[in-house]
């Protein structure tokens, strides 16, 4: 094993050489439907965030993850099961930071409360790993993903397919009021639609999601997925929908292509597929400037 | 009918009573309009006329139609996210929310609906647009269509002509009339007390 996990990290592999080795086809493939997943997941579940001005939920949850991880190796928990400890720590965290901002009625907001918990949860976290006599090695796997992809299991495969099963029922159910909910929270509560709720299940989704994504894409930079897609999305699509997918459609090519490249090249696979994830928002936002500016020429002629 | 009684009614926020002994009631097609210096207690009237808010003494009663689908609620401008990429259909098919049961799409009466408010307040021409790309008091018959499929019985409509320029505050005040003309009862929140006694056929001044 030591040998194989040494194979994947060093040598560069084609997409030929994937499909001739069993082994490597399925390490690879679980990898594969992991990061898939946890992609769609974030994609879709990052519109919401995004709108409701909860981008940095996200992020600050992603930290809670690191210090999830180095909490479980001080309570001695294996690396097996760090994700059975990780998730209840990560959705208790974001209920809090929720809880925060609505309690306080706005005295802490939401972006503030995330700086806290998230900042706050990187430094014990840090103190932790120093105390346990942690390697920076670990440290660093935890921030920004494991170099290899030998480490996903199919216990994380499992989870993540339930997590995605989960996300999509939700969108496909409660698609129109998760509309009504993302576009005026006003004009919905006045309706009787219990907004709590939401915006409870939206953060335990979203932490889920982190805690299964973060392994591949590290804590630092899995956040990425959540924020990138779905803000290129709403610079071209003009209708709730079509962000929705766009957003969706564009995170899992990012990831596929994010994922190969970093096979072929042996480079960070995280790091890859958030490169991937930028390149095409800075093509959505000068798509989108490019297009203002036609209307407006055009507008002139008029 | 009798779509709102109020009796006494006793509103406080934060702790601090806003509303003393208000008493007032709200008939089929009523035309009412709410003045009142800020703080006055007009958004605290509006939460608690949509249920949100319950009153501390005395009596608020809705209607039974109200109660279960709630009322037709535009609220103030600044409320809406101006960057959201919404069509002006979708926007208005989520007035539907309460009327609609799971599931993907909208029924057809859903649509119905919708269609006949888009037709009724002349927006056909912009159904498929998006809602970010449209001017201030396009914005707002937008968002009062989407209010009238909430609730063809009451509309409440917190400040809607606040930052909209001269013609598009006519338009919208013309607008809020063929509504009423069409048979659904307003409820105005609003600063401009002259014009409100004009517009409405009946004034409620908090203090």
């Amino acid at each position: 094993m030591p040998f194989l996990k040494r194979g994947l990290q060093k040598n560069n592999m084609t997409i030929t050489e994937i499909f001739a080795s069993e082994f490597l086809l399925r390490v690879v493939g679980r990898a594969l439907t992991v990061g898939i997943l946890v992609s769609l997941c974030a994609s879709m579940l990052g519109v919401c965030l995004v709108m409701k001005r909860y981008s940095m939920i996200g992020d600050g949850l992603s930290h809670v993850g690191f210090f999830a991880l180095a909490l479980s190796a001080v309570a001695g928990v294996g690396a097996a099961y760090s994700m059975e400890f990780s998730i209840p720590v990560v959705v208790l965290a974001a209920v809090l930071i929720l809880h925060m901002s609505r309690r306080t009625d706005g005295k802490i907001n939401g972006d503030a409360a995330c700086a806290v918990v998230s900042t706050g949860s990187v430094a014990v976290g840090t103190l932790m790993y120093n105390f346990t006599g942690g390697r920076s090695a670990d440290i660093c796997n935890s921030l920004f993903g494991s170099a290899s992809v030998v480490t996903i299991s199919d216990k994380d495969m499992w989870i993540s397919v339930l997590l995605s099963a989960a996300v999509i029922l939700w969108f496909v159910c409660c698609a129109k009021r998760i509309f009504a909910v993302t576009f005026d929270e006003t004009f919905a509560s006045a309706a009787g639609i219990g907004t709590g709720v939401f915006s409870v299940l939206i953060a335990i989704l979203t932490g889920v999601t982190i805690v299964v994504g973060m392994k591949m894409m590290g804590a630092i930079m899995i956040s990425a997925l959540v924020i990138f897609p779905p803000l290129a999305a709403m610079q071209v699509a003009k209708s709730f929908r079509g962000t929705v997918l766009l957003s969706a459609a564009m995170s899992v090519v990012c990831f596929v292509v994010g994922f190969f490249f970093a096979c072929r090249f042996s480079l960070q696979t995280g790091a890859a597929v958030v490169t991937c994830d930028l390149v095409c928002f800075v093509i959505a936002v000068v798509y989108a400037a490019v297009r203002r500016r036609i209307g407006l020429i055009a507008a002139g002629r008029k | 009918m009798e779509l709102i009684k109020a009796d006494k009614l006793v509103l406080s926020y934060d702790g601090k009573a806003v509303i003393d002994g208000l008493s007032f009631t709200v008939n089929e097609g009523d035309y009412i309009a709410v003045v009142g210096e800020n703080g006055s207690g007009k958004s605290t009237l509006m939460k608690a006329i949509t249920g949100e808010l319950k009153p501390v003494s005395g009596m608020l009663e809705r209607c039974a139609e109200l109660k279960k689908y709630g009322v037709g609620y535009l609220p103030q401008q600044s409320a809406i996210q101006k960057d959201f990429p919404a069509s002006v259909y979708e926007a208005v098919l989520s007035g539907n929310i309460r009327r609609s049961s799971f599931g993907f799409g909208w029924n057809r009466e859903s649509k119905d609906r919708a269609d006949e408010y888009i037709h009724l307040l002349g927006i056909c021409k912009l159904k498929s647009r998006s809602f970010q790309e449209l001017s201030g008091g396009q914005r707002q018959r937008v968002l009062l269509a989407r209010a009238m499929c909430a609730s063809d019985k009451l509309l409440l409509l917190d400040e809607p002509i606040t930052g909209l320029d001269e013609g598009a505050a006519e338009d919208m005040y013309r607008a809020i009339r063929l509504v009423n003309d069409n048979g659904t009862a307003v409820i105005m929140v609003s600063h401009d007390r002259k014009r409100a006694e004009d517009e409405a056929d009946r004034v409620i001044q908090l203090k």
